[in-house]
């Protein structure tokens, strides 16, 4: 097919210094195109234009986000990095585990694509995690999901729901990678911008870690997996970068890419042998900008330059243009430096996987990332101008005039607030009604789309607190990993709602009885250029950065997702956090249900409980949202998840659950409904010791609570600790195998069958 | 005979009259559960081989084994239809070979295909029917169980008749379909080896999970043995969380049909 583009040139473009450039449409600030022309000396060519576009997008180059990010480094500590062998800026954080063994994990959002394909727009989201995964030289061994879609009854949202399931169902079970959790929520705030935030983990030993750099002058440079085609040009300069108008529709045309989970299985399993066998120097994967991407991020971080020939490229699509083949985002594409003994053993790889590669250019030691098109010059830059050096915004931020008396409109104070279930009747039916509202029902109509077994590694997945994964097969050595946000929280106050985010994290992570190491966050906002909402970044950024000081966890990695919003109204501000621990051995977990044969033993709650319903799961049920989010004291939460991990180190608890969003009612109805085994529960002494109601003391949202089973064997031992190291703790009563219900002395009894009809029956009631 | 199983955990070779057998599991591109099926392998004693789908010698290579596995996964994708185009492999054409055809044999390779192995296995013609798309079009994994209705295969010997098992199952394309007078004639023939009790996961004809070929010798099912092996991975019982290991059942069979035989090769 004959060329139906003209090529432009460095030349010409020096030659014809004033033709007008579509750096507008291209998503380029009139002062980021001076700047670019600043830097070159010249106005850019097509392709040099293409290339700054995609790379200086916010998507990209996190140019409203990096002055606040900068904290996460900054307040780094000496215990925070003990375990720490790679931390933020590359493609993801990497902790040691000992005995040679490391953990890479990240958590990374695919929001405006989900909305507009929502089945393509989640598998590529799982794509686009695993290779970066991959290009640590990690084999990638689970995925978890924090989702939040808009109001359950609203009619778009089974639209968003089915296609998002089924899309991270249909890519991640193809790779072969357990699903061992995730989140998921509802609310209106995420009508038209659902959050699909995905992440992963990957197991290393300590020699095969990889990064992303060229070096050696002569050294080959490789495209291989999938061929390059139109899809997803610009999917990170317009699509992540840009908010959606009213009509729920980008301004510009469409841009999501379609994956095929067969190419990333392969390219996987070809990458690992690759590793294994010391083919290549550096490595990169393809997302979001592509190959303008992967070069620039390659030669940036080498300490040459690079020189490619892009007529090499293999095309899907014949008539695509150079800056078109530089931004496309065509998935399942990786770019591998090699050196030219090892051409030969590279080759035999790609043939042995049937994996397609094109040999594009080599590494220079001119610093210049020189891309040619059939020999002609159409790209000559410093890569660091374009991957390193994009513009960094201070952007203005204010309190939002709406935050005092958001924060003044207490639960307690305001009409939903008034006449509270009391009588045992009203609790007995608030507890049916909160268990089987949106946030709290049973997720596993979703569950249930995801293979959590493949691999025979998974220790624990949903509904447990936190999912967990074997590492060593020799020793039992594994990791378990939570996510959780409470955007409610946050919405209330972001500096406290972050921290209550990474404390619900670190607990979940604890609860199972993994020793906390590293945290990663996907940070999901709405425009930037809205001083309210950097407002609420910039605070929820500083109070993360502190919470992990407090609680000796660094962040290793993770994603900032702006422009959240449709028309001029924001997501809640949403930070996912995500908690990464160790375990010695996984058989160690603790589940978070009375199991059959804990029949008899004592049910302890750790904590108090103090009055706290604003922002709660149950005001939400009365549809309220004002107040300040419960207390925030991450020295309890340290103290509570050395508790936990002792008690399962010890073997002293054989359930324990979090209390976290719906109370102790929630924590309860779970563990009861966990493997239908009951409890008889006596509220009295919350009561008298704490002076709350029963109604406060089933639906507060207090942190630093956790409830467990003890064998009456270990309740001195375990009420020595607790009391030794101050922790309040409660007995609450004892699990009753036999009584089939969740019993509430002197209040009500709730047959589990009646429960779990209520709980089970919400999703598949809209989406089955 | 029963073998004695290792502790889990213990890695060290269990001391059976079997040592010294060899099984394979077969890796084709988009094979995901191979790494499953080697384990489950190694922890009944018995030596796992991995095997690559394009062997040039796949006979020969056949030969120096005693059973093969077929494992799951979404080979090649499970484009055009599942395992449509990995029986075209090599080694799979030693495999029906060396399984002595559609009809089988009584000393011929035990094989047993789970899942997407399943699915190679009847495009392979080795058994009789066919995978259509689960009838609720959804992925679905959950802890399935089984009634165990032919003790007289390869793979089966080690259960009680009847016997009622939990393990895994998770697929697409699980909706076992076959014409009527193939039913007939699996039923007819004692062929039927595992049905779904409690609820039909898929619409799976005469609710059917697994079938062998007439020999015995071949065995495919859709739901997972491979994730029930070892306690703390496996599904959930009443015992506690992921303590089901009734696959393991599977795996020790094949080692006490070929010590009937006289034997590992």
């Amino acid at each position: 097919m004959s060329q139906q583009f003209s090529i432009e040139t460095v030349e010409q473009a020096a030659a014809h210094p004033d033709l007008e450039q579509p750096w507008a449409e291209l998503g380029l600030k009139e002062d980021e195109y001076a700047r670019i022309r600043e830097i070159l000396g010249r106005r850019p060519t097509a392709a040099e234009l293409a290339m700054y576009s995609v790379m200086w997008s916010e998507h990209c180059s996190y140019k409203s986000s990096k002055v606040h990010l900068r904290q996460f480094g900054e307040k780094l500590t000496e215990e925070m990095t003990r375990h720490m062998m790679v931390g933020i800026g590359e493609n993801a954080g990497v902790t040691d585990l000992g005995d040679g063994w490391a953990v890479t994990f990240k958590v990374e959002s695919h929001n405006h694509p989900s909305f507009v394909e929502p089945y393509q727009g989640a598998a590529t989201g799982i794509g686009g995690i695993v290779r970066d995964i991959i290009s640590m030289g990690a084999r990638p061994v689970a995925v978890m999901d924090p989702l939040r879609f808009g109001a359950i009854d609203h009619p778009d949202t089974a639209r968003v729901v089915h296609g998002v399931v089924a899309g991270i169902g249909g890519y991640g079970n193809s790779l072969g990678l357990p699903n061992i959790g995730g989140e998921v929520a509802f609310d209106a705030s995420y009508q038209g911008n659902p959050l699909v935030n995905a992440l992963a983990v990957g197991v290393l030993k300590h020699e095969d870690l990889r990064l992303a750099n060229a070096s050696g002058v002569g050294n080959k440079v490789v495209l291989f997996g999938a061929r390059t085609g139109g899809d997803g040009i610009g999917g990170a300069s317009v699509l992540a970068s840009e908010s959606f108008d009213d009509g729920g529709k980008p301004a510009k045309r469409p841009s999501v890419q379609v994956g095929d989970p067969f190419a990333e299985k392969v390219l996987i399993e070809c990458c690992l042998e690759l590793f294994r066998d010391s083919l290549v120097e550096g490595i990169q994967d393809l997302g979001a900008a592509g190959i303008s991407c992967a070069t620039s991020e390659l030669a940036s971080n080498g300490e040459g330059g690079m020189r490619v020939e892009l007529t090499h490229v293999l095309l899907r699509d014949p008539t695509l243009t150079p800056g078109e083949i530089l931004m496309s985002e065509s998935q399942e594409r990786m770019m591998a430096v090699v050196t030219p003994e090892n051409v030969a053993a590279f080759e035999a790889v790609m043939a042995k996987w049937d994996v397609e590669h094109s040999w594009l250019g080599e590494v220079t030691g001119d610093g210049r990332l020189v891309i040619t098109w059939d020999g002609e010059t159409i790209v000559d830059v410093d890569p660091r101008t374009v991957a390193h050096d994009g513009p960094v915004y201070e952007r203005p931020y204010h309190r939002p005039s709406f935050q005092d008396a958001l924060q003044a409109d207490t639960f307690r104070s305001s009409a939903a607030g008034q006449d509270l279930p009391a009588t045992g009747e009203e609790l007995r039916a608030a507890v049916v009604e909160l268990m089987s509202s949106p946030n709290l029902a049973d997720v596993s109509w979703i569950t249930r789309q995801y293979d959590r077994y493949v691999r025979g590694n998974t220790a624990l997945s949903a509904p447990d607190d936190a999912g967990v994964v074997r590492v060593d097969e020799e020793t039992g050595m594994g990791v378990a990993v939570a996510t959780d946000c409470n955007d409610r929280y946050a919405y209330l106050d972001p500096y406290a709602g972050a921290q209550l985010s990474l404390a619900e994290a670190y607990r979940n992570v604890t609860t199972v009885g993994a020793v906390p190491l590293a945290v990663t966050d996907c940070l999901n906002f709405g425009s930037p250029e809205d001083p309210e909402v950097m407002w609420q970044f910039a605070e929820a950024v500083r109070g993360l950065a502190d919470a992990c000081q407090e609680l000796g966890v660094p962040v290793t990695g993770g994603n900032v997702s702006l422009y959240n919003q449709t028309g001029g109204v924001a997501i809640h501000p949403t930070p996912t956090v995500g908690v990464l621990g160790r375990f010695d051995d996984v058989l160690r977990r603790t589940p978070s249900g009375f199991g059959r044969d804990a029949d008899g033993q004592a049910v302890y709650l750790l904590g108090e409980t103090r009055d706290e319903l604003d922002g709660s799961e149950y005001a939400n049920l009365r549809g309220h949202l004002g107040g300040v989010p419960p207390r925030v004291d991450l020295a309890r939460e340290r103290l509570l998840g050395e508790l936990l991990v002792n008690m399962s180190r010890d073997g002293m608890v054989d359930a324990a659950h979090d209390v976290s969003k719906g109370g102790l009612a929630a924590t309860l109805a779970d563990m009861v409904l966990r493997f239908g085994v009951g409890a008889r529960i006596v509220l009295d002494e919350i009561v008298r010791r704490d002076g709350v109601d029963a109604f406060t003391a089933l639906f507060s949202e207090t942190q630093g609570r956790t409830v467990v089973s003890v064998p009456r064997t270990e309740e001195v031992r375990f009420t020595d600790m607790t009391t030794a190291r101050g922790y309040t703790v409660t007995r609450l009563g004892v699990v009753d195998a036999e009584s089939g219900a969740l019993e509430v002395q002197g209040h009500f009894t709730l047959p589990i069958a009646e429960l779990r009809e209520a709980w089970e029956a919400t999703l598949p009631r809209h989406f089955g | 005979m029963t073998t004695d199983l290792p502790l889990i955990g213990d890695y060290s070779t269990p001391q059976t009259p079997l040592n010294g057998a060899r099984i394979g599991v077969v890796t084709f591109p988009g094979t995901l559960d191979d790494v499953d099926a080697l384990r489950a392998v190694r922890l009944t004693g018995a030596e796992a081989v991995s095997l690559w789908h394009a062997d040039d010698d796949a006979a020969a290579t056949l030969a120096g084994l005693d059973a093969v596995v077929i494992p799951g996964g979404f080979s090649y994708g499970d484009y055009l239809r599942a395992g449509a185009i990995s029986r075209f492999a090599p080694m799979m054409t030693a495999v029906a070979e060396a399984a002595g055809g559609p009809e089988g044999s009584a000393d011929g390779l035990p094989v047993l295909g789970i899942c997407n192995g399943f699915q190679i296995l009847t495009e392979s013609h080795l058994l009789p029917g066919s995978m259509i798309k689960n009838d609720h079009l959804h992925f679905l994994c959950r802890d399935q169980q089984l009634r165990v209705e032919n003790t007289d295969t390869a793979w089966t010997r080690d259960f009680e008749p009847g016997q009622t098992i939990t393990v895994p199952l998770k697929n697409q394309d699980g909706q076992y379909v076959a014409d009527e007078a193939t039913l007939d004639r699996l039923e007819g023939e004692g062929r039927v080896v595992f049905r779904y009790v409690g609820w039909n996961p898929n619409g799976s004809r005469r609710d059917i999970a697994g079938i062998a070929n007439p020999a015995g010798n071949v065995v495919g099912l859709m739901p997972h043995p491979e994730h029930a092996i070892e306690v703390g991975f496996g599904p959930d019982t009443e015992h506690g969380v992921r303590t089901g290991t009734d696959g393991l059942s599977f795996f020790t069979s094949v080692l006490t049909t070929l010590a009937s035989r006289g034997g590992a090769a």
